[in-house]
């Protein structure tokens, strides 16, 4: 029907009512694209599409907002089908199949942790309130006398296996004196213008050094050298009030002393002179070191850098420490090393000469009165180091 | 046909077969076929049983969609391409709430899968926008839209059921509704 298209065509072109004729459009648009239009219509339309924009357009749009709806509708289907079939399925069965579940003491957890807090807290409870009423609590001397007892027995195995070198210098025992200096150790003159030689280890750190005679007098000294392998320091009075002190009342043994000699020696583990004798009972020091004797004297701290003698005046060694848990080993070092520091001490490093010609007044002597001759010559080392 | 024998996990190309020629027994087979692997991926990632059924059916509607199109190349088996949308999907809306902690438990081999999901998006979109018009519609348009544009109705079969009395009565009612119906659902964003 030609005439019919024709028709509409016109009518929106002289624009009667606006309603009825958008609405005849759609209704031709429709048969159009439902393919209800007959040949001839059709071939109408077409051309009018081709030559009205605005038609062509109408039609597209058309065309687009039915299929959607359709395919809104489609949707709605599928889904309603996939609900048919999803409710089909025993989802619940499935799920607790294919659930990964934690193993059997988390979930344990999970489920009863707050019973077992609970239980926990009673089963701690009980058992404090059972070694409480016990007494096992209160009863605490009986395990620190068993403590005490293991460290005893502890000890007693480590003195057993365990041989160790200590030091005579007083630093390692508990530090009381605070105003005599900090450590102290014992040294003797080497030459009479206030050459003073002690062990090294008694001076190692130390601020000053002051050196303290027999009777008292107390005088400022400086390290002149010191020669650590050997553990040999010499020290020279710095004092303006030093003199001098006299000739030396012993010399020193090149040779090396034999096995079974008288040997003593004098020191000031404390604030009094103390007088130790013995033999001499190994040409070989602690661990077999050539540069040392072993002898028997009693020493303790504070004797490092005494001189140790022979019966006949000689100074034959520097006593500078002691065996523990060994009786009577105490180790000196030998005179030779004590000349070769000083010889090898440098000549500018020394203010005065160092001559160590001391003249031997000692031989053949008893021990006291040897002892009385040469307490002048050994001091007290005093070592501050703030 | 089979319908009653054939229970078990349908082949790929029955699927797609299957899906071409609307056959209902087939699409229940798929579905039943690959919903547990779903299930156990989503709900040991944080997920419920309802969250698996929504992820699911989505990637069912993008592979039906594309077999529907045509444009649907199978480059893998049909279940891991299932658990790739799967997961894919998935993923997202963990992110989207917030739940995803970086890491996701696996249980199947899967591919790489996005474009497709985003172009279903979409139209996921369009969809809702439809869903929501025709509810504001109201009745009798939205009946008279549906039973003409989606279940194909003639005008004279819906000019008895609404007792107008003649059909072009009825077509000037569904031109209007159609006309309300295209401002309501072009008026949301």
């Amino acid at each position: 029907m030609p005439a019919a298209a024709e028709k509409i065509v016109f009518s929106a072109k002289i624009g009667s009512t606006e309603m009825s004729e958008n609405n005849q459009l759609t209704d031709t648009i429709e048969r159009y694209l439902n393919g209800e239009m007959t040949k001839a219509e059709r071939a109408q339309f077409e051309e009018l599409r081709a030559k009205d924009a605005d038609i062509n357009s109408k039609v597209a749009e058309h065309k687009h907002f039915t299929n959607l709806i359709k395919q809104y509708g489609e949707r709605l289907e599928l889904e309603k089908r996939l609900n048919a079939i999803h409710d089909e399925i025993d989802v619940h069965a499935l799920e607790d199949e294919l659930l990964i579940h934690p193993s059997f003491v988390v979930r344990m957890w999970r489920n009863h942790h707050s019973k077992i807090s609970v239980a926990a807290s009673i089963a701690i409870f009980a058992v404090l309130c059972t070694l409480f009423f016990t007494g096992y609590l209160s009863n605490r001397e009986k395990n620190y006398a068993q403590l005490v007892g293991q460290i005893q027995n502890t000890n007693h195995k480590i003195a057993q296996l365990d041989t160790k070198v200590n030091s005579l210098n007083p630093s390692s025992r508990p530090n009381t004196v605070v105003n005599p200096g900090n450590f102290r150790g014992t040294g003797f003159a080497i030459s009479s213008n206030g050459y003073i030689v002690t062990n090294y280890h008694v001076i190692t750190g130390a601020d000053s050094v002051y050196v303290q005679g027999n009777d008292g007098k107390s005088f400022r000294t400086k390290i002149v050298y010191t020669e650590p392998g050997s553990d040999i320091a010499v020290l020279e009075i710095t004092d303006s009030s030093f003199k001098t002190l006299g000739a030396i009342p012993y010399t020193f043994k090149k040779a090396e002393s034999d096995i079974g000699e008288n040997v003593f020696t004098v020191g000031y583990p404390r604030d009094a002179m103390v007088f130790g004798a013995g033999y001499l009972t190994a040409s070989t020091g602690y661990r077999n070191d050539t540069t040392q004797y072993q002898i028997s004297a009693p020493v303790s701290f504070g004797n490092s850098g005494g001189p140790l003698l022979d019966g006949h005046g000689n100074v034959i060694g520097i006593v500078n420490a002691k065996q523990t848990h060994i009786e009577g080993a105490t180790f000196a070092v030998k005179t030779n090393y004590l000349l070769k520091a000083i010889k090898d001490i440098p000549a500018d490093s020394l203010n005065r000469p160092l001559s160590m010609t001391g003249k031997n007044v000692l031989a053949g002597l008893d021990y006291k009165t040897q002892v009385k001759k040469l307490k002048n010559y050994v001091f007290m080392v005093r070592v501050y180091n703030q | 046909m089979s319908k009653d024998v054939n229970t078990g996990v349908p082949t790929d190309s029955e699927v797609i077969l299957g899906i071409l020629n609307n056959s209902e027994s087939v699409l229940k087979r798929l579905y039943i076929a690959y919903f547990p692997m779903v299930l156990q991926l989503v709900i040991n990632n944080n997920g419920n049983a309802d969250d698996a059924k929504d992820i699911y059916q989505e990637a069912i509607i993008v592979l039906y969609n594309k077999v529907k199109t045509g444009d649907f190349e199978l480059s893998s088996k049909l279940k891991t391409y299932i658990y790739s949308i799967c997961r894919r999907l998935w993923l997202k809306r963990l992110t989207q709430m917030n739940r995803y902690g970086g890491d996701i438990k696996d249980f199947q081999e899967y591919l790489v899968v996005d474009d497709e999901t985003e172009k279903n998006n979409e139209r996921d979109i369009q969809f809702n926008k439809m869903g929501s018009a025709l509810q504001q519609l109201g009745e009798p348009c939205k009946t008279i839209i549906e039973d003409f544009y989606i279940n194909n109705r003639s005008m004279q079969e819906i000019c008895e059921n609404f007792g107008y009395t003649n059909a072009d009565n009825a077509k000037t009612q569904k031109y209007k509704c159609l006309q309300r119906l295209k401002k309501l659902f072009f008026q949301q964003k």
